[in-house]
């Protein structure tokens, strides 16, 4: 005998523990089964790329840190790096590795929610969450060290960085270089190996290469279904040309290997700020500007207002989250005549029907938290 | 007065107590009212007991989850923030309790009391101390199973009547999940009925003193098996699948607030001491510990074993991820249950030979224990195996690391939803 059934519409969000902010997911079930998945965003729009229109290219800075708000220091380096190339800038050594530096610091930062929450999406009660969040604490420490905020940074600047790093930046960053690698040692003992965790996340959400491509997925999404591919190294920014690293990729595809990619990530960070703190020079830490293109005259190395020729650019960077590309236009005025965010949350999100339906609503969480979306960079 | 010679002796409050019957009977009272005034402060005494061991525990259970999670936990109401329990409870009690709408009222309302009861009504069979079990059933340990059983239809009452389709796939996963988990606690229990040769809940414990071995030496698989079974019974992590923060928000109990939801709270932490208590009694020596009672009360070895047993529950719950519920329902129907089948059969067998063969206890249950140790060890290991665990493909991998920039390292391994 079978029953009578009929399929019912869940809403996952937009207050839901585990979406991550205010991302509404609208599941139709059977059961415990999903058949259809609908992405509702916009919860968050605050209109970051229109309002950006209105604003001096300087004062655009703040607005990249509330993008992605976990990775503040790569929002500021890619739009400060598009705005560069766009005035061909050259930027100081000492800069470019400050810049890495940061920029590494903040993806361990990043990547340390993103594991957190993945397990708590898989359902450890908090504790490995709050054990991450007290390494990224100590990183969010160096921010502050280095520019007074922890979140929000504020710290790039179109030609260099706001201001150089205290003397006792790099002892303490020694100090955490130290200490960190075992940290990740004991979450990949506790979490990697982790027999329910593998229950839970292998062979979820399972995209092949041509899938991911298709897509077009980036960071560890795509290096979780085994594509090799990395702008650090596919398009060397920053001092990224001058430090050694490899690419962690997975073999599946599934949910398990984006959560081990970033485990992996997280060492290999750690080993790009080793080199880093070894390598880091001395010398100005802004290029001088043109006076030209600083209104009105107005400090060249510090200057509040600029104008960039007229023309376009789009730079990229390796974001926690994938390819984080800022693609602005200039009509030759005080504020971009066009503001567009390349944002990898966003276009990360596009294969999330393809993964959830026909798994459960128990997947649907571990396959949201293994997305890793920033919901203030989806909606911008 | 003798009474008042009895009172001192508080290694066992049974006798003063006893003390008191014979008093009242001497006042020419009637046989039933030494029998119910017993009760009643039989009664009285555990709810009090329980209430405080909850509001304490609170406290605990947040500062040791404190602890795992690397922060302070609550330690602001009170000195070491110790009436955070209390301060809980106010707060619950204080706030409104906020009745849907759509709701189906009367359910609605009979769920959290419906399984608030059975909850309490589980310690009238568990023996504290020596004499100090309310209830003396012969099937006490059959009376634990039925009541522990009966919370289920209140979950499913507060899911269906909740007109939340969250509440109600919680409540629908309870049932799954009962239904599965109860014969593996129903069979666990078996094996240790079948060597006791009874139900009473005091009997287990007299077998062990008289042993000198508490049970979990001798069926540790057993035990195994019903800490598990007992997980899912009450709704604690890693097996929270009916609450499921992360999936179901709350689940059966996401509509409810104020002291409605208190007596959900309240009632989860009467099972799980109701729960450990079981597990004392049945498988760690209940109120004996190899003379000791003798000097200490059994009651306080008894609780001591009680918080014992619940510390590690909460271990459990700051440290495992949750499972997904089919994964849960095989793990019981395909591993538990299985292993259940041989531990009944060994065990049934090891008695027969003992009855039969007239042996020394002495004698025999070193050899029954070291037999039973190694066939759990084996056994879970074997079946583990069986079931495609423990092997090089379902142990974790680090990810690949290379150099080679485009290339593609997809093998497609791993079958969807394993």
């Amino acid at each position: 005998m079978t029953l009578k059934s009929e399929p019912y519409v869940i809403n996952v969000g937009p207050q839901h523990p585990s979406t991550h902010g205010v991302f509404r997911l609208r599941l139709t079930m059977d059961g415990e089964k999903i058949i259809d998945a609908e992405m509702i965003i916009g919860y968050l729009h605050r209109s970051m790329e229109k309002l950006a229109e209105e604003r001096t290219y300087t004062q655009n800075i703040p607005f990249t840190d509330r993008t992605d708000y976990l990775a503040a220091m790569t929002g500021n380096l890619a739009y400060v790096m598009a705005v560069e190339k766009m005035m061909e800038i050259d930027v100081p050594e000492r800069a470019d590795w400050l810049r890495t530096i940061m920029a590494e610091l903040q993806r361990f930062a990043s990547h340390c929610m993103a594991v957190g929450t993945f397990a708590n999406d898989c359902g450890t009660w908090q504790t490995p969450v709050m054990h991450m969040i007290r390494d990224r604490e100590k990183i969010l420490d160096l921010f502050e060290m280095a520019c007074g905020a922890r979140l929000t940074t504020n710290y790039m600047r179109i030609g260099g960085v706001s201001r150089d790093i205290p003397p006792e930046f790099l002892p303490a960053l020694a100090v955490l270089l130290k200490d960190l690698p075992k940290r990740v040692k004991e979450y990949e003992d506790l979490l990697l190996n982790n027999e329910i965790i593998i229950a839970r996340s292998r062979g979820i959400a399972k995209l092949t290469p041509e899938e991911a491509i298709a897509y077009s997925l980036s960071g560890p999404m795509l290096r979780g279904s085994g594509v090799a591919w990395d702008l650090r190294k596919a398009d060397p920014y920053a001092a990224y040309d001058k430090v050694e690293f490899d690419i962690a990729v997975g073999t599946n595809g599934d949910a398990y290997d984006r959560f081990a990619v970033r485990m992996a990530e997280m060492l290999q960070s750690l080993r790009i700020l080793e080199q880093c703190a070894d390598m880091i020079t001395e010398g100005p830490i802004h290029a001088r500007m043109s006076t030209s293109t600083v209104q009105p005259v107005g400090d060249p190395v510090a200057p509040l207002v600029i104008r960039p020729p007229e023309g376009e650019a789009y730079a990229r960077i390796e974001s926690p989250r994938g390819e984080l590309g800022f693609y602005i236009v200039s009509d030759g005025g005080i504020a971009p005549y066009r503001f567009h965010i390349r944002a990898p949350s966003f276009i990360n999100l596009t294969p999330l029907k393809k993964m959830t339906v026909g798994a459960t609503i128990a997947d649907a969480v571990v396959v949201l938290g293994s997305v890793d979306i920033v919901v203030g960079e989806v909606d911008r | 007065m003798p009474i008042l010679a009895k009172w001192y002796d508080f290694r066992d409050l049974g006798n003063a107590i006893g003390a008191l019957q014979d008093q009242i009977l001497d006042w020419g009272a009637p046989d039933w009212v030494p029998y119910v005034v017993s009760g009643i402060i039989g009664v009285v005494g555990i709810l009090l007991w329980l209430l405080v061991s909850q509001i304490i525990f609170i406290w605990i259970e947040r500062r040791v989850i404190g602890l795992m999670h690397n922060r302070i936990g609550p330690n602001r109401v009170g000195p070491m923030g110790l009436l955070q329990g209390v301060a809980d409870a106010i707060k619950l009690l204080l706030k409104e309790a906020i009745t849907p709408r759509a709701t189906d009222t009367i359910l609605f309302w009979a769920a959290p009391i419906a399984i608030f009861i059975p909850a309490m009504v589980v310690f009238a069979v568990i023996p504290f101390g020596e004499g100090m079990v309310l209830s003396d059933l012969d099937v006490g340990v059959l009376f634990f199973v039925a009541i522990g059983s009966i919370n289920t239809i209140a979950v499913f009452a507060a899911g269906w009547s909740s007109n939340n389709k969250f509440a109600l796939i919680g409540a629908m996963r309870q049932i799954a999940m009962l239904i599965s988990y109860e014969l593996v606690q129903v069979f666990a229990i078996l094996g240790v009925v079948i060597m006791v040769g009874s139900m009473r809940m005091v009997d287990f414990v007299e077998w062990q003193s008289g042993n000198d071995v508490w049970m979990f030496a001798i069926q540790p698989l057993a035990l195994v098996a019903f800490i598990i079974a007992g997980l899912v019974e009450v709704n604690r992590s890693p097996a929270d699948i009916s609450e499921a923060e992360s999936e179901l928000i709350a689940g059966f109990h996401t509509e409810y607030s104020g002291i409605k939801f208190g007596f959900f709270y309240a009632a989860e932490y009467f099972a799980t001491f109701a729960l450990c208590g079981v597990i004392v009694t049945l498988f760690m020596g209940g109120w004996t510990l190899w003379g000791l009672e003798e000097w200490v009360p059994g009651f306080l070895i008894f609780l001591t074993k009680l918080y014992a047993v619940f510390f590690i529950f909460i271990w459990a719950r700051g440290t495992l991820p949750r499972l997904r519920i089919d994964q849960l329902m095989a793990f019981s129907w395909k591993f538990l249950l299985e292993l259940m089948f041989v531990n009944i059969l060994v065990v049934g067998l090891e008695t027969l030979i003992w009855r039969e063969g007239g042996y020394d206890a002495a004698t025999v249950l070193p050899i029954f224990a070291a037999i039973n140790w190694v066939l759990a060890i084996g056994l879970a290991i074997f079946w583990a195996r069986m079931l495609g665990h423990g092997t090089a493909s379902s142990a974790g991998k680090r990810a690949t690391l290379t150099q080679e920039l485009g290339a593609i390292y997809y093998e497609g391994a791993g079958t969807p939803g394993a």
